[in-house]
């Protein structure tokens, strides 16, 4: 009995593949039918992967058999072990799979075709696409991962004449590709290949850590782009589909995460924000002169317990401190006295787009009490108690009363317009953009230094001890 | 109409279903939607198959896509997996009760 799918069921297969991708989408619209869209998500795939196995094309299965089961282990595995505060450099590396796949796609399509002798200029320039795209998603992924899990300092690296040299080696990568798809040369091939290895390297080192939300959604935009371009040699409609939807996804992401930072896409890429490591010192320095407010756990709870309405706006300092779980049962606590406790997120808090809100999430605080700049703006001015965990240029006043200020012009959440406003720190060490905050120095502010976990631990036994 | 404009049709008109369904995405959703397209982009892998399942395949065309077939399952089944791993996290406020 022959089993193979013809080639009209393969496409209409995949055809209901495209659409179950499209749904799987949509379903995130709203935390309600997101999960639910991931189950498309996954069927569109089986059905993608079934129609492609029962297709005439494909007649070996050991290779394929073990190779799949082999990566499906691994990926089973670090799915279920992964911390949600490992999330970003989870991203990356897949990210960066994705991109050695299309490369290898790429290469391992010329070979099968040179030896079938079917090669023409068109299949080699689409196949020199698909071969820098995802070799520039590869190694960018690879220095993100590395920067965000700390293997590579999180500092912007730059030099003189960088973008010069960026230029020569794009310029050459096209060259060498026109080159390559001309002549079918293994040389240029190969040294297009090495060439766009090292040029999403050289694209990625100058761009700091506070702008990892952008560069994550960058990625992913071109991991999208180099399935995309797999498609376009394998004249595979359902990969074109798919790869324009997360390259599109992608570059939405990214230009969402700019506009909160009210910065270009190319002032990010180019820029290396927050470059100045003697800021750190200078804003120390002026904190010193100015003097801030210290208070103790004790002043805050003594507040908190009494208010109507606290907003907690929690950042990547909450993420490292592992505070999250703290911060449920301060909030159950307040919540027990009758205190409505919020949560504030600005769009680019964290390292990676809605970061902040999987941790909370972790942590089993609901959705409802978590919420967007837009949304929380107008209920600071109404608020008693603003606790601000380990984030700092998001509450910066900086960015609408300081016109020479780097940060001037971002969105940010309102916190100084509450009655009171505490910030949980390490140090006097300023955000990632380097710029000194001025909401540290207003009477309505003060500091509690420690690790954010601890403090508010601290006010939890203090919550739980001081009843009325 | 030739095949590689076919293609570009079928591309650029997936560019715009992409625009409007992920404008709509809320931001709390953020990090699982990264995660999900990364599952989705996992796509390679039909790719990887082709390569690697066809018949006249050499030695070095095999292992190229047995590599290839591998990274893109890490991606499909740890992609796909994390993703609900996140979303099941996600609760609405419980009545008090």
């Amino acid at each position: 009995m022959d089993l193979t799918l013809s080639p009209t069921a393969q496409a209409l297969a995949y055809l209901a593949s495209a659409i179950l991708f499209i749904f799987a989408l949509k379903g995130l619209t709203h935390p309600s039918t997101a999960r639910r869209g991931n189950l498309f998500g996954m069927l569109g795939m089986a059905i993608a992967i079934g129609a492609t196995l029962g297709g005439a094309e494909v007649q070996g299965y050991w290779l394929i058999g073990i190779a799949g089961a082999i990566g499906a282990v691994i990926g089973i595995v670090v799915a279920l072990r992964i911390q949600m505060t490992a999330m970003p450099q989870l991203v990356a590396a897949l990210h960066s799979f994705v991109g050695l796949a299309a490369v290898l796609v790429a290469i391992g399509t010329f070979i099968n075709r040179a030896q079938a002798g079917t090669l023409n200029a068109l299949l080699m320039g689409e196949l020199s696409a698909g071969i820098v795209i995802g070799a520039i998603t590869f190694t960018g992924s690879v220095i993100a991962f590395a920067k965000l899990q700390g293997i590579m300092s999180g500092a912007p690296i730059k030099f003189i004449g960088q973008h010069w040299l960026n230029a020569l080696i794009a310029l050459t990568t096209i060259a060498l590709a026109v080159h390559f798809a001309s002549t079918g040369s293994w040389v240029s091939l190969v040294l297009m290949t090495l060439l766009a290895f090292a040029l999403g390297g050289t694209l990625i080192i100058p761009i700091g850590g506070a702008d990892m939300p952008v560069i994550i959604s960058m990625l992913n935009s071109y991991s999208g782009w180099a399935a995309a371009a797999t498609g376009f040699t394998l004249h595979n409609n359902l990969l074109i589909i798919v790869g324009a939807l997360v390259g599109f996804s992608g570059a939405i992401l990214s230009f969402i995460m700019c506009r909160a930072m009210n910065r270009s896409i190319i002032n990010v890429v180019f820029g290396g924000f927050g470059s100045d490591s003697s800021g750190g010192d200078s804003a120390g320095a002026v904190a010193a002169e100015k003097g801030v407010k210290s208070a103790s756990v004790e002043d805050a709870v003594y507040w908190m317990e009494d208010a109507n309405r606290v907003i907690v706006v929690p950042g990547y300092g909450m993420a490292v401190a592992q505070a999250q779980h703290a911060l449920k049962e301060m909030m159950e606590l307040l919540q027990a006295r009758d205190v409505e406790v919020k949560f504030a997120i600005h769009p680019v808090a964290g390292r990676m787009p809605g970061h902040m809100n999987v941790l909370l999430a972790e942590a089993d605080i609901p959705y409802d009490q978590v919420l967007e700049m837009d949304e929380i703006n107008p209920d600071f001015p109404s608020t008693d108690v603003v606790l601000v965990v380990g984030a700092n240029d998001v509450v910066n006043p900086a960015a609408k009363e300081d016109k020479t200020s780097p940060i001037y012009g971002m969105p940010i959440l309102d916190a100084g317009k509450a009655h009171q406003v505490y910030f949980l720190k390490r140090s006097m060490r300023p955000g990632y953009s380097g710029v000194d905050n001025l909401l540290f120095y207003k009477d309505n502010t003060s500091l509690i230094f420690g690790d954010a976990k601890d403090t508010i631990e601290g006010m939890v036994s203090a919550l739980k001890g001081g009843g009325h | 109409m030739p095949e590689s404009i076919l293609a570009l049709y079928v591309f650029v008109l997936a560019c715009f279903i992409g625009y409007y369904v992920v404008w709509g995405v809320t931001p709390s959703l953020h990090t699982p939607l990264v995660a999900l397209t990364n599952a989705i982009s996992g796509i390679v892998l039909v790719g990887a198959l082709l390569v690697t399942g066809l018949e006249e395949a050499g030695i070095g065309a095999s292992l190229i896509g047995f590599i290839a077939v591998l990274l893109a399952s890490i991606n499909v089944f740890g992609g796909f997996l994390v993703t609900h791993r996140m979303l099941s996290m996600f609760k609405k406020k419980q009545k008090k009760g």
